[in-house]
């Protein structure tokens, strides 16, 4: 559950009410960092970052009456960088998305695995601690289709509750639960050859 | 419990969701089957190292804004129509 309004958040906010420049300012060089981002980890582009960055702020700017603080304005402010951040995903979406189900599991017809597959023998924090993996571990995610890494990337990444989710990418519930699941597995298998080192 | 039916658990195993009788089902089901402890494993050492591959790349590559970004959108600012802008 998050808190509400901090007090300097709260003088911030009337700050920015009060239309004082040095606020503005303030406040595009604190949060500025954490809202690129955000928008870096939605778009992998640097450019379309920034432009989600700017939309945001003008955004928010235009919007600063709307905010009641019964949420922090970070949250506030970083849901608005996820939607500005999906708006621009949505006006260059072009191409019809691959199939996600050579990525999963199969099963035999008794409902045991086909594929036994291997162990992961290393923690995940082993895993993930060179920067070279954790670029190959971005690669993965950027691979997946659209429609499963932004579930992904906002349940597992910006930890957004699934109803939130659900609202921002206009599907119910139940199918960014299905997403998710559908994308932790195709995922699962992409880091597989890389990670999976003990075969049984 | 068959390995197919022990997937659709997962993410309600790791929130702690799964209703008590599912649970149990679960829990025997991973005590005999080493293909699904594995996956399970896997499963989440995926969801963890994702969320430090790319948390990481905010501290190293984002923590404060360029400074030529920070005037554009404060020059931005200034162009919006007055009834968007509190002075």
């Amino acid at each position: 559950m998050e808190s509400s309004t901090s007090e300097t958040e709260t003088a911030l906010v009337a700050a920015l009410r009060a239309g004082e420049p040095a606020a503005y300012e303030r406040l595009v060089r604190e949060y500025g960092g954490r809202i690129l981002a955000v928008c870096e980890r939605l778009l992998f582009n640097r450019e379309d970052a920034r432009d989600a960055v700017q939309e945001t702020f003008l955004s928010a700017f235009r919007s600063l009456e709307s905010f009641d603080g019964r949420s922090q304005f970070a949250t506030w402010l970083h849901r608005i960088a996820v939607n500005a951040s999906l708006m621009k995903l949505r006006t260059k979406r072009r191409h019809p998305e691959q199939s996600i189900d050579d990525l999963l599991p199969t099963f035999q017809s008794d409902g045991h695995r086909s594929d036994p597959g291997s162990r992961w023998t290393n923690s995940a924090s082993e895993i993930s601690e060179r920067r070279e993996t954790q670029q190959l571990i971005r690669e993965k995610i950027e691979g997946l289709p659209e429609s499963y890494r932004n579930v992904l990337i906002l349940r597992d990444i910006e930890e957004l509750d699934t109803e939130t989710v659900a609202e921002m990418l206009e599907l119910s519930p139940g199918a960014v639960k299905v997403r998710l699941h559908r994308a932790r597995q195709a995922l699962r298998t992409l880091l597989e050859p890389i990670f999976g080192g003990a075969s049984k | 419990m068959t390995c197919h039916d022990a997937l659709d658990f997962l993410d309600d195993y790791l929130d702690g969701k799964l209703p008590w009788g599912q649970r149990i089902a679960f829990g025997l089901h991973l005590g005999l089957c080493r293909p699904c402890r594995d996956y399970l494993d896997g499963y989440r050492k995926t969801i963890e190292a994702s969320r430090k591959a790319m948390s990481e790349q905010a501290v190293t590559c984002c923590e404060q804004l360029p400074d030529e970004m920070v005037q554009a959108i404060l020059a931005a600012r200034s162009q919006l129509p007055r009834a968007d802008r509190p002075e």
